[in-house]
């Protein structure tokens, strides 16, 4: 199986950790990964702001990217759920391939890779955002409007995890308020959702915040340094890469 | 009433903002009122498929609207009821003044109705010498503000009691510094009894109307809807061509999903049929268009006709908790609002489905499975394509999108980024970058991921 990791630009130039931990991990599970190193973005940025007109430069690069792979894995559930509602190409057949084989770290290794065991430990209260695109867009776990099931993929993998503590949230699955360009755009209301959503965590002893989105993560930590709190954000990989 | 303001969301909202305890209070509450749906629509296991129902029922609607609508035409006037066609905001308010002045009526009671705040009727008919009082509780509390409602279904959620209190205290002889609900509610039930006694004319709005039989439900907690009617000469329904269900028996897929979805509520209070005038009474419906089917036209963004106001996506929506129903500057606020408003008015509303982190738990919530959250950036496409985005997006867009689809300058823009908040944060950490307002820059790393890759992997 040959995998091409998609390391989003932002993780790229601020959050090499979070991209190294994924590359470490799927390699320690057998996983055949390579870089492709002309890559640079998915495109969602300006996509999100009305100028998905402005992205084919973007998606040629992606398509050219990431052609050939068995599938494409990225430590971003925004970012590939983009790529996946979005991606259009000239070589519409090549971009239609892309977008049915990207996947989101955690998703790909509960459903391709079927993890049923890590060697992980990280022994720590860790409270788990749930990022909205992930969640709801690539319905990585159950959502609190929905009567259904309950289920959790990053969760699933988060306990097999040795002597972590996840604790439990008022608000389960509240956006934390980074949206893209709304995170400056609405300046007031971005930064309130992001001081609510972190209160929440730290309220129930949370010494990390970690999800599957970088981003979020990034406008939560923004918050706590701010506030001058102790407690850390960290990508899902680095935690389940822990030992 | 829509508010009158040249501010956009983001602006508004940052005023809401300067009071946080206020914030958090509005949030909390409407997150009480989510809380409460979340519990009952638990209870029943098969509200997905109610939902799923619902919706393809309407869609059935959107999709044979013409003959619906000559069908419940046709029954309504069988049945002795009088029919207008309004095109607009403008022929709805005419349509009532006109039936008003034949009958020389100068006063009227009012029930909710969100399609007259639409259309600006109250203002309207004032400027005409018609003086009209709203009886849902929270209607008059906001009448009484003069302020327009900030929630469909909870027009006044935006006050605290001791704000409710002042104004009662100062339109309707209360104590002063009296917040107690009991007695409040106790005040506003005389100034009302008052009034439904004493008004020949009452409009209500329209939850539901049914082609098959040409009736029509109005829903409310409070019963004013009825006091209203029940008492006056005439009553006019004022109605959106959209609210229409093909038979009486999918009322039940509808009442049960109305009130679970706003309060939590298995049904409201009173839901009542209107079918035929009683003797020496009459019935009007106004069926209103404006924008209607316009938005029927287009084909992404259609499904938002489907919408039977619940109210859901606003008290989900982790942006309207926290910036209010004002801010959003229209008659219908939140998600729904944010997609049924640029279809009247693209250049007026062109900011508002940008107010959204398209988190998506409105699409989630609503009833009727409209997919908002889709459309929401569906309309970002149109309005930036059509020119409404600000110039300094644009260029900042534009030289974003050259960056990132060339590999080359985005390793140099990346380098250099980073090596500005590293060596002089400051250029980056000022007033006039809004990340940094309130929240620190991330920490430059040495080097990026690719960086790294190449000197560990080659
Ligand atoms: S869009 Fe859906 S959730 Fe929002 S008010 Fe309409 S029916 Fe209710």
């Amino acid at each position: 199986m040959r995998v091409g990791l998609f390391v989003p630009c932002y993780v790229d130039q601020f959050y090499p950790n979070a991209a190294i931990a994924t590359l470490q991990l799927l390699r320690k599970l057998g996983v055949e990964v390579e870089y492709p190193l002309n890559q640079t973005c998915c495109g969602q940025p300006m996509a999100n702001s009305g100028f998905e007109h402005l992205t084919n430069g973007c998606n040629e690069l992606f398509v050219k990217n990431f052609s050939g792979f068995d599938y494409i894995v990225a430590p971003s559930g925004s970012c590939v759920l983009h790529v996946r509602e979005h991606l259009h190409d000239k070589d519409e057949t090549a971009a239609q391939e892309i977008r049915s084989k990207v996947y989101e770290l955690t998703s790909f290794l509960t459903d391709i890779l079927q993890v049923k065991q890590l060697k992980a430990r990280f022994p720590h209260k860790v409270g788990m955002h749930q990022s909205c695109h992930g969640q709801r867009g690539l319905k990585l776990s159950q959502m609190s409007e929905l009567v259904a099931p309950q289920f959790s993929k990053p969760g699933s993998l988060l306990n097999m995890v040795q002597d972590i503590e996840l604790i439990e949230l008022n608000r389960i699955d509240e956006c934390c308020g980074f949206g893209g360009t709304f995170c400056v755009t609405e300046e007031a209301v971005s930064v309130k959702m992001g001081k609510d959503r972190v209160a929440d965590h730290v309220k129930h002893g949370a010494e990390y915040i970690t999800g599957v989105d970088m981003s979020c993560l990034m406008h939560m930590e923004g918050i706590l340094n701010r506030q001058q709190s102790p407690v850390k954000v960290i990508h899902i990989a680095e935690i389940l890469n822990a030992e | 009433m829509s508010a009158v303001t040249n501010k956009d969301h983001a602006e508004l909202a940052e005023d809401f903002n300067r009071d946080e305890n206020r914030v958090d209070w509005h949030d909390e509450t409407l997150w009480w009122i989510r809380q409460k749906r979340d519990r009952i629509v638990h209870q029943i296991p098969d509200w997905e498929l109610l939902r799923e129902t619902a919706s393809q029922i309407k869609h059935n609607v959107l999709s044979n609207m013409h003959s619906y609508l000559q069908q419940f035409e046709a029954n309504a006037l069988a049945n002795g009821v009088h029919v207008h066609w309004a095109l607009n905001a403008q022929e709805h308010n005419q349509i009532i003044r006109q039936l008003l002045k034949d009958k020389q009526i100068t006063h009227m009671v009012k029930s909710k109705s969100m399609l007259t705040e639409e259309c600006g009727l109250n203002e309207y008919l004032a400027e005409h010498g018609i003086e009209v009082i709203d009886s849902d509780l929270g209607e008059r509390i906001v009448q009484l503000a003069k302020e327009p409602p900030s929630h469909i279904v909870l027009p006044c959620i935006h006050k605290k009691k001791e704000e409710i209190g002042d104004l009662f205290h100062m339109y309707l002889g209360t104590p002063s510094n009296v917040a107690d609900p009991q007695i409040l509610t106790e005040a506003a039930r005389q100034h009302l009894r008052e009034i439904f006694l004493t008004r020949r004319a009452a409009l209500t709005g329209v939850n539901f109307a049914v082609a098959e039989t040409g009736e029509f439900v109005v829903c409310t907690n409070e019963g004013n809807a009825d006091m209203g009617a029940h008492l006056a000469d005439i009553h006019i329904a004022s109605m959106g061509i959209e609210k229409l269900i093909p038979e009486r028996k999918h009322l039940g897929v509808f009442l049960r999903l109305l009130t679970r979805s706003a309060t939590g509520q298995p049904i409201t209070t009173y839901s009542s049929h209107f079918r035929k005038p009683r003797d020496g009474k009459e019935i009007h419906i106004v069926l209103v268009d404006n924008g209607r089917s316009e938005q029927l036209g287009r084909p992404d963004f259609r499904n938002s006709l489907k919408c039977i106001r619940c109210g859901a996506c606003m008290n989900t929506c982790p942006v309207y908790r926290r910036s209010g129903g004002h801010s959003y500057h229209t008659a219908v606020a939140g998600p729904i609002g944010s997609i049924l408003a640029p279809n009247l008015d693209m250049e007026k509303y062109a900011d508002l489905p940008f107010a959204s982190t398209l988190c998506g738990s409105c699409s989630n919530v609503c009833p009727v499975k409209i997919d908002i959250h889709d459309q929401l950036y569906k309309w970002r496409q149109v309005l930036v394509k059509k020119g409404y985005a600000p110039t300094a997006k644009k260029i900042g867009m534009q030289l974003m999108a050259a960056t990132l689809s060339s590999p080359a300058l985005y390793h140099t823009a990346g380098k250099a980024g980073r090596a500005a908040l590293r060596y002089i944060p400051f250029a980056i950490n000022n007033k006039l970058n809004p990340w940094y307002k309130h929240r620190d820059m991330p920490q430059a790393p040495k080097q990026s991921f690719r960086d790294w890759y190449l000197k560990n992997n080659s």
